[in-house]
C-alpha cells in the first residue's frame, strides 16, 4: 500500500494475501534459548541458578568420592574397612553390603525357602508391568491376575503350605526389602478402593453413610501413624485371647491400609469437587444410575486430575512403612539397623554405609512412581485436549 | 419399550404410550424459603413443539429440569408418558430413559471420544451390544451432520458442534420427548444457526419437544404454543400467532418489547 492512495489507506485495509507462517527467531530454539529461558530469565532465577550450582559442586564430588573413589570394595570382615597406613580416607564400606545383602533383602527367611520370596518378587514385578504399562494386552486379564490371583498365590506362597509341600515360615521370620514390599503393596493396593468408597461415601446423600464417613476419615487422621501401629501391634493382643489374635504382620497391615485409606479418601474428595456439575447432569439426563455415572464418567475424571495427590500419598504410604518397626516388624530399615551394628563390621563407615543403601532404595522406588505418574499425566492429558 | 432388543426401531422416532406427553399439574418448588416455581400447569400432547421464554430467573430451566428429576418438585404432580415423578428411584430411571436432555453448556464427557459419548447410555443403560450402539450413534451423527469426528473428544470441536453432539447422545437414547435448556445461550454468534437448524429437522420429524431459548425467530418457525414465565409462574401461553401479535398481559408486552426491536 502506497501513500498514493491517499488518506483512505488509513482507515481502509483490506488484506490482499495471506501471510504464510514464518520460522522463530533463533533466539528462541536450540540449547541457548533454552538456557535463557529456564536457567537465567530473571535476576531471581539467575541467583537461583547460581545458588544451586554452587551447591551441587559442593554435595556432587563428596558424594561419589565417599561412594566410589575412596570406597572399600573388598574385604571379608571389620579390618577391609577401617583406616590404614594405605588406605587414610575410607569411604563406603561395600564388602558388608555385600555380605549383609541377603538379610536385607529377605530378613531371617530361611535360606532353602528363598526361592519363594524371588518366586513372589517375580509375580508382583510381571503384575505391575502388566497394569501399569499402558500399551500391554488384555488389561482386564491383568487386573484379574493382579488383585485375585497374585495376592492368593503370594500368600500362600509366602507363608507356605503343608499340604502342597511349602513349609509354613511364620512371619516373625520375614524381613527385610520382602517386608517393605509387602506392606506397601498392600497398603497401596488396599488404601485406593477404600479411599473412593470413603470419599463416596463423605459425599453422599444419606444421612448414616456420610455421617460414619466423615467419623472415620476425621478419626484417623486425628491420630498419628506411631499410635494405630502401636495400638495394633501392642495393644489388642492384651485384650484378645491368644488364639483369636491375628499375625504381628497382619495387624500392621490392616493398621496401615485403613490409615491410608483415610488420606486417600481426602485426595479422591479433592478430585470428586473438581469434577463440574454438568457432568452429574449429564449423566443422569442420559438415564445412568449412580455407581455407572461414577465409574463411567466421574471417577475417571476425577481420578485423573488427582494422579498428583494419589502418587504423593502413595510415595508418603511408601515411606511410612518404615515405621513398622515400632511393633518388631524388621522392615529394610530396620535389617540395617540391626546389621549395622554388628560388631563383625562394626566401623566408623559402616552406618554410612548402610543408611546409604537404605536412601538409594527409596529414591529408586519413590523416584519411579513419581516418574511414572508424570508420564501418566502427560498422556492423559494429550488424550483430551481440554 | 420394546427398543432393547431391536436396534433397527431405535433409529425411527420412539412412540409415546400415550397421547400427553408431559403433564404438569398444580406443581410448586422451593429452593429453602424462596419458591421458586408457583403453581405450575402444563399438558404438552405427543408431538407438540413448546417454547418457554422469559426473563432469566424466571424459573424456565428449572421448571424443564423438574420433568426429567434433574430437580425435584415439592408439591403437585408430574406425569411423563402416563409414569408420575415420585421419590421412587426406578420411576425416575423409567423417565430418564425416555426422556433426552441438552444442556446450554452441552454437558458432554471431556474423557470419551464422541461416539463412545453417543453410545455411552445406550450400551449400559439400553444395554444394546456395543457393535449395534454404534451403529445407531453414527446414524445420528450423520443427522447432526458431524460424523466426520466421531474419533475426536468433545475438547477438539467447537461449540457448534459440540452441542450438535450433545443432541445427537440424547437422540441415542431414542427418546420419546426432548427437553432443551437454552441450547444456544452459550455459542459463538456463527454457530447458533447449524444448532437451530438441527433442531428445526428434529421437530419437522414429530418430536416432542419442550425448548427453553430466547431464540424467537426458532419459536415463531417451529413452536406449536409459547409459555412466558415471569417470577416462577407461567404468565401467558398462547400460539406463536397470537403470543407475537397480540400478547395480553403487561409483563408479556414489556419482554417482547424489550427482546424485539
Amino acid at each position: 500500500m502506497t501513500m498514493t492512495e491517499g488518506d483512505l489507506a488509513e482507515i481502509a485495509f483490506v488484506r490482499r494475501a495471506t501471510i504464510a507462517p514464518q520460522p522463530p527467531p533463533t533466539k528462541m530454539t536450540g540449547a541457548l534459548g533454552w538456557l535463557r529461558d529456564n536457567l537465567l530469565s530473571t535476576p531471581f532465577n539467575i541467583a537461583l541458578t547460581i545458588l544451586i550450582v554452587l551447591l551441587l559442586a559442593w554435595a556432587v564430588p563428596e558424594l561419589v568420592k565417599f561412594l566410589f573413589i575412596d570406597a572399600v570394595w573388598n574385604g571379608s570382615d571389620r579390618d577391609a574397612c577401617l583406616e590404614s597406613v594405605q588406605h587414610r580416607e575410607i569411604g563406603a564400606c561395600w564388602p558388608f553390603v555385600w555380605e549383609r545383602l541377603p538379610y536385607f533383602i529377605y530378613g531371617s527367611y530361611p535360606i532353602s525357602e528363598r526361592w519363594r520370596v524371588d518366586a513372589f518378587f517375580l509375580m508382583l514385578a510381571v503384575g505391575i508391568t502388566w497394569l501399569l504399562w499402558l500399551n500391554a494386552p488384555r488389561h482386564d486379564l491383568g487386573a484379574i491376575y493382579f488383585f485375585v490371583v497374585l495376592p492368593i498365590s503370594s500368600f500362600v506362597l509366602l507363608t507356605g503350605w503343608s499340604t502342597i509341600g511349602l513349609r509354613p515360615v511364620d512371619t516373625v521370620l520375614w524381613g527385610g526389602v520382602l517386608v517393605t514390599i509387602v506392606v506397601a503393596a498392600v497398603g497401596i493396593v488396599v488404601s485406593l478402593p477404600l479411599g473412593i468408597f470413603l470419599a463416596l461415601g463423605r459425599r453422599s446423600r444419606m444421612p448414616v453413610v456420610r455421617s460414619l464417613s466423615v467419623i472415620y476419615i476425621e478419626f484417623v487422621r486425628g491420630v498419628p501413624l506411631v499410635t494405630v501401629l502401636f495400638m495394633a501391634g501392642v495393644m489388642l493382643p492384651l485384650f484378645m485371647p491368644e488364639q483369636l489374635s491375628p499375625d504381628k504382620l497382619v495387624r500392621a497391615l490392616v493398621g496401615i491400609a485403613l490409615f491410608a485409606s483415610a488420606y486417600m479418601a481426602e485426595v479422591v474428595r479433592a478430585g470428586l469437587q473438581a469434577i463440574p456439575k454438568g457432568q452429574y447432569e449429564g449423566a443422569m439426563a442420559v438415564g445412568l444410575r449412580y455407581w455407572q455415572m461414577m465409574r463411567l464418567i466421574i471417577l475417571p475424571q476425577a481420578l485423573k486430575v488427582t494422579i498428583p495427590n494419589i502418587v504423593n500419598t502413595y510415595i508418603g504410604l511408601f515411606k511410612d512403612t518404615t515405621l513398622v518397626f515400632i511393633v518388631g516388624i524388621f522392615d529394610l530399615l530396620r535389617t540395617i539397623e540391626v546389621a549395622r551394628i554388628d560388631p563383625k563390621w562394626a566401623t566408623p563407615v559402616t552406618s554410612t554405609t548402610g543408611y546409604a543403601v537404605a536412601a538409594i532404595f527409596y529414591l529408586i522406588f519413590c523416584y519411579g512412581m513419581s516418574r511414572y505418574a508424570r508420564a501418566m499425566e502427560a498422556r492423559l492429558a494429550k488424550a483430551d485436549r481440554c | 419399550m420394546n427398543a432393547a432388543g431391536n436396534h433397527g426401531s431405535l433409529l425411527k422416532p420412539a412412540k409415546l404410550n400415550t397421547s400427553i406427553a408431559v403433564e404438569i399439574a398444580g406443581m410448586n418448588k422451593w429452593y429453602g424459603d424462596f419458591h421458586v416455581l408457583r403453581d405450575i400447569n402444563l399438558k404438552v400432547m405427543g408431538g407438540e413443539r413448546i417454547v418457554i421464554c422469559g426473563p432469566s430467573g424466571s424459573g424456565k430451566s428449572t421448571m424443564i429440569r423438574c420433568i426429567n428429576c434433574l430437580e425435584e418438585h415439592q408439591a403437585g404432580r408430574i406425569f411423563v408418558d402416563g409414569v408420575e415423578l415420585t421419590a421412587d428411584l426406578k420411576k425416575i430411571d423409567e423417565v430418564r430413559r425416555e426422556v433426552g436432555m441438552v444442556f446450554q453448556h452441552f454437558n458432554l464427557f471431556p474423557h470419551l471420544t464422541v461416539l463412545d459419548n453417543c453410545t455411552l447410555a445406550p450400551i449400559w443403560v439400553r444395554k444394546l451390544p456395543k457393535k449395534h450402539a454404534e451403529e445407531v450413534a453414527l446414524h445420528y451423527l450423520k443427522r447432526v451432520k458431524i460424523p466426520e469426528q466421531a474419533n475426536k473428544y468433545p475438547g477438539q470441536l467447537s461449540g457448534g458442534q459440540q452441542q450438535r453432539v450433545a443432541i445427537a447422545r440424547a437422540l441415542c437414547m431414542n427418546p420419546k420427548i426432548m427437553l432443551f435448556d437454552e441450547p444456544t445461550s452459550a455459542l459463538d454468534p456463527e454457530m447458533v444457526k447449524e444448532v437451530l437448524d438441527t433442531m428445526v429437522e428434529l421437530a419437522k420429524d414429530g418430536m416432542t419437544m419442550l425448548v427453553v431459548t430466547h431464540e424467537m425467530g426458532f419459536a415463531r418457525q417451529v413452536a406449536n404454543r409459547i409459555v412466558f414465565m415471569d417470577e416462577g409462574q407461567v404468565v401467558e401461553a398462547n400460539t406463536p400467532q397470537g403470543f407475537f401479535t397480540h400478547p395480553q398481559h403487561e409483563r408479556t408486552k414489556l419482554f417482547l418489547s424489550q427482546i424485539l426491536r
